[in-house]
């Protein structure tokens, strides 16, 4: 018999597995007749999954803890059986801002810690200057790219919120806030910061593994209640996604991918865009030739695991921008939501 | 607390947010504030400075909106989604019709209440009403195409219009296929054959 499922998705290059699992048939394979429906903001795929509109959906890990312990809207439990991947972001900046870091950098620019100081002494001299202060945006509040923001800007003793104003920009519209100026710069997942150098509005400052290696990122969550009671369902899926993980590896189906995650309903935007991101090779702009970026997004079997381990990072960072207070029962729940026990029994081989 | 509520709406569909508007007035609200395009959304609200926020979910900036309790700083008063954790119905009810609300701090679920209501009702109203419409609109297509596939039965067979109707109508029964994809077909083959 075949099970229905639902899953909600942003577009996104680290949604590739999800609409791998259906596209390429992993799914029809378990016995599922996926239904993908994109979407317009995390808040909504965290509202219409609480509410059963959605069975799954690709989330930002700290997004699911967030809900898990009731921070920034209705508190909704949720499980993570599977991650859709670990790393796979950059910093972007307008051309402009990142030509002044450039002329303000003193050593290495590739070193995030010398990046950082160049950006603190624009920050300083804009405020000399009476310049309005510069704003970089992140994803979500509760997101990964929030969180390295603040590592990055921390390394040059900036905060962000308080030195560098601080915006939500949802990945699709963060071309166009670079664009308008609204923003100065983003960290945001793929392709969003190729999308920005094609269009030869920014310029890329760093990629997330710069910063940190096998960072948490998005997540197939369920409602905690659903990942227990329908644990065929979960399983599954899992199934479905660990094969679409293997197939995503070779390179040699990447130009299929990219055309899958191209499509009007997918991501909708050019293969050739996304092709080099599978390749990790990646746009950087400002007249420098692309960067060749080991490991830049992984969607192995083994980044797929639910780590506990990832929600100490992702409290921290909740921590340390000014999101929560901790306290040792959030621990607790928030390592609670990542399930490695469900992942175990998951697919068919290894 | 002010006597009345101020409420921004955050809709870039016209229609129904001049819906919503319309039915807030009749419950009484009359402080509002209807805005489309949403670029700007953090700069609104301190324009604004609502106490209550009704924003579609279609639009992308919510997740802006969902941030700012987090950086109040921007706004002077800081502002929340509303929920009534024990209330799952109306949380249910507002995403299923397509709806959120934010509140500035402090303001009572009670005053609440009423707004989500009425919005949800209104959403639900609107939604209903687009699916009136495409269904008049499509039944009127077909109306057109079964009128097309008459026309050519009466010229080819040189039958009466009632006459062509009641054979389209048999075949259609016959086939066990709908009227109208019987008249698609005759169509199409009457341009083959052309």
């Amino acid at each position: 018999m075949t099970l229905h499922l639902r899953v909600g998705f942003m577009p996104l290059v680290d949604c590739a597995l999800v609409i791998l699992a259906k596209d390429e048939g992993f799914a029809e394979a378990e016995g599922l007749n996926l239904e993908l429906v994109r979407e317009v903001s995390w808040s909504n795929l965290r509202d219409k999954l609480n509410v059963r509109l959605f069975d799954a959906a690709h989330m930002l890990g700290p997004a699911a803890i967030a809900a898990t312990l009731g921070v920034g809207g209705v508190k909704a439990p949720m499980a993570v059986p599977l991650a859709l991947n670990l790393d796979g972001a950059a910093i972007t900046l307008s051309v402009r801002r990142y030509e002044e870091l450039a002329r303000l950098t003193e050593g290495d620019m590739a070193d995030t810690t010398v990046s950082a100081r160049a950006l603190a002494a624009m920050v300083e001299r804009r405020k000399a200057s009476g310049l309005p202060p510069l704003t970089l945006a992140a994803v979500f509040g509760f997101s990964s790219h929030t969180y390295l923001l603040c590592e990055w800007l921390a390394k040059g003793g900036l905060v962000l919120g308080k030195d560098i104003r601080f915006e939500v920009v949802p990945p699709p519209q963060t071309v166009e806030a670079l664009t308008s100026g609204r923003v100065d710069g983003f960290c945001a997942g793929a392709p969003w910061n190729t999308a920005a150098v094609a269009a030869g509005i920014g310029a890329m400052v760093h990629c997330s593994v710069d910063l940190r290696r096998n960072c948490p990122d998005k997540v197939l969550a369920w409602r905690a209640d659903d990942a227990d009671r329908r644990a065929a369902a979960v399983s599954k899926l899992n199934a479905a996604i660990l094969l679409a993980s293997d197939w995503a590896c070779q390179p040699a189906n990447f130009g299929r991918l990219a055309m899958h995650l191209s499509k009007p309903d997918r991501l909708a935007l050019p293969a050739d865009i996304l092709e080099p991101v599978l390749h990790w090779e990646l746009l950087q702009g400002a007249g420098r030739p692309p960067r060749n970026v080991e490991r830049f997004i992984r969607f192995d079997r083994e980044a797929l695991r639910p780590d506990p381990e990832h929600a100490d990072w992702i409290l921290a960072g909740m921590e340390q921008a000014g999101q929560i207070i901790r306290s040792p029962e959030m621990t607790e729940q928030a390592r609670a939501v990542f399930r490695p026990a469900l992942f175990a029994g998951s697919g068919h081989h290894t | 607390m002010r006597p009345d509520l101020k409420i921004l709406i955050v809709d870039a569909n016209p229609v129904r947010a001049a819906i919503i508007d319309e039915g807030l007035r009749e419950a009484g609200f009359t402080d509002l504030v209807r805005i489309g395009a949403t670029n700007g959304l953090v700069a609104a609200i301190e324009l604004h400075d609502p106490d209550v926020v009704v924003i579609d979910l279609e639009d992308p900036s919510r997740d802006a909106l969902a941030d700012m309790f987090l950086v109040s700083r921007h706004v002077r008063r800081p502002i929340t989604m509303f929920v009534d954790q024990s209330d799952s119905a109306s949380i249910e009810a507002a995403v299923e019709a397509g709806v959120s609300a934010y509140i500035v701090d402090g303001l009572k679920k009670e005053r609440m209440q009423p707004i989500l209501q009425t919005c949800i009702s209104r959403f639900n109203a609107f939604r209903k009403l687009r699916e009136e419409l495409d269904e008049a609109r499509s039944q009127l297509e077909d109306r057109k195409t079964i009128d097309r596939a008459k026309a050519i039965v009466m010229r080819m067979k040189g039958l009466p219009e009632e006459e062509a109707y009641a054979l389209l109508r048999r075949t259609a029964m016959n086939e066990k296929r709908k009227l109208v994809d019987i008249a698609r077909s005759i169509i199409t083959a009457a341009e083959v054959l052309k």
